[in-house]
């Protein structure tokens, strides 16, 4: 598989092999997402649009926040999504 | 489904048999590791366990070292045991426990010997005749999973751990529950995100509140060091392979411990001797979570790795599996199991389970893993609170 898609409600989807930007992948709904930018393998890739301060969602469940605006077909990590949990730094 | 393989039979309640014959050379505290090292090296194919601590320690801190020392040295596994201390006291009350267990067991004090090297010589004597004692042992038929204990771990996973190795893993859990068998995760706060995946499926509402409650003491403690955990857990190997926050690692976690419902929360290196699946309460790093299981009476272990972790564990067999295409290639001395035909070729998860169950039982039977061949083990024990 070239990438993985674990819940119909994820809007990330995994890379498992190298993308670049052009290629296309097609999310459990049927759309057509187009890759923006080059994602590693086993990296995020936004299934669509994703606003500063909503979930991210994979597995069916929330995995973390956007810090920042997520265009669809970019990379989802650290840069721009943070955790929910274990945020000691956050009183 | 047929279980077919041969084990050494223990007559200790609950252990029914062991798929490993060791003798073990134990130091009860830190100030005898170096005559615990001189004892291994003297008899070869003896398993030394120097160890951290183990003096001056009181209180539930102290508790939880001795009933992990004592688990790993009744683990099934283990043959026999000589135990070396500095003074009497603590190295009678480990050899009485393992007497209690059927497991024979011989005390070596260095201040009763006399010296560290009369303690190397009288150890190396105790060892040897273990180890003659034990050669003659015979593995016996076992034909049900009733009475194995399946650890289940990962360590240096990245995404392809919870979409390919741990379903993988995932699926022998359940087969092994079904059968009769016990399964034990453990790794606490990779349990993190996704406590209520598990706590919905507790056997009763206690259970439900002490996986919560587990889970809620690494989040607070998180608070009380005014700390965000993302570095710790997940550790940078992690990020490297893709996992973003601790809800993805720990989603992607608990599906190596299958489906089954849970039965209940262990505590540290508390023994599991009923059926089913378990939870053990242990930190996320190999070694200190691997001690726990074993301390809990596994008998082998199944160790997903994405980036690659390499580590075993002295006594028990730990079989690496990876689902990585590269990983697979680039560690193949260290990685027992390749599952990497999921990403690569689309095999399902079932047939690949087939094949690691397969893998596990041969390891049950006798065939060595590569962590056991090449040493890569080490024990550590949890502690919770400092030395007086």
């Amino acid at each position: 598989m070239q990438y993985a898609q674990m819940h119909a409600q994820d809007n990330v989807v995994t890379a498992l092999t190298e993308f670049v930007a052009g290629n296309t992948i097609s999310s459990l709904d049927g759309r057509s997402v187009t890759v923006v930018e080059n994602i590693p393998f086993g990296h995020k890739i936004a299934l669509r649009a994703i606003e500063s301060g909503d979930e991210i969602i994979k597995y069916g469940e929330v995995i973390g926040r956007a810090r920042r605006h997520i265009a669809e077909g970019t990379l989802v990590h650290v840069h721009n999504v943070e955790s929910l949990r274990g945020r000691g730094d956050l009183q | 489904m047929t279980v077919q393989f041969r084990g050494y039979p223990r007559t200790s309640s609950p252990w029914k048999f062991g798929v490993r014959n060791h003798v073990v050379v134990l130091a009860a505290m830190d100030n005898v590791n170096g005559v615990v090292n001189k004892i291994a090296s003297v008899v070869p194919n003896t398993i030394p366990l120097p160890i951290w601590y183990g003096r001056g320690q009181y209180g539930k801190d102290d508790e939880q070292t001795q009933r992990t020392i004592k688990g790993v040295i009744t683990n099934p596994n283990v043959g026999g045991v000589v135990v070396v201390s500095l003074e009497t006291q603590s190295a009678s009350k480990l050899v009485d426990y393992a007497h209690s267990y059927g497991v024979p067991a011989s005390a070596v004090v260095v201040q009763e010997a006399g010296n560290s090297l009369a303690a190397v010589a009288m150890g190396a004597q105790a060892a040897a005749e273990l180890r003659i004692e034990l050669s003659e042992s015979e593995r016996s038929p076992v034909n049900s999973w009733n009475g194995f204990v399946l650890g289940v771990e990962c360590g240096g996973s990245d995404t392809t751990s919870g979409i390919a190795a741990n379903p993988v893993m995932g699926w022998v859990a359940d087969q092994i529950i079904d059968g009769g068998g016990t399964v034990i995760l453990s790794e606490t706060s990779e349990i993190l995100g996704a406590e209520h995946v598990l706590a919905a499926r507790a056997i009763n509402e206690n259970v439900a509140g002490d996986i919560i409650r587990i889970v809620a003491q690494i989040e607070n403690e998180a608070k009380r060091r005014g700390v965000d955990i993302r570095g710790a857990n997940p550790v940078p190997d992690n990020i490297k392979g893709g996992l973003t926050t601790i809800e993805e690692k720990s989603l992607g976690a608990i599906i190596k411990a299958g489906t089954r419902p849970v039965q209940g929360v262990l505590e540290y290196g508390q023994k599991a001797t009923q059926p089913g699946l378990w939870i053990m309460d242990t930190p996320a790093p190999a070694a200190e979570s691997l001690t726990g299981l074993a301390a809990g009476g596994t008998h082998v272990i199944t160790f997903s790795t994405g980036q690659g972790n390499i580590a075993g564990f002295p006594t028990v067999p730990v079989i690496k599996v990876s689902a990585h295409p590269k990983t697979v290639e680039r560690m193949k001395p260290n990685i027992d199991f390749d599952a990497s035909a999921i990403i690569t070729q689309d095999t399902t998860i079932e047939e690949v389970g087939r094949g690691l169950l397969a893998h596990l039982t041969r390891v049950a039977n006798g065939l060595l893993t590569k962590a056991e061949v090449l040493n890569e083990g080490s024990w550590a024990i949890s502690r919770i609170e400092p030395t007086v």
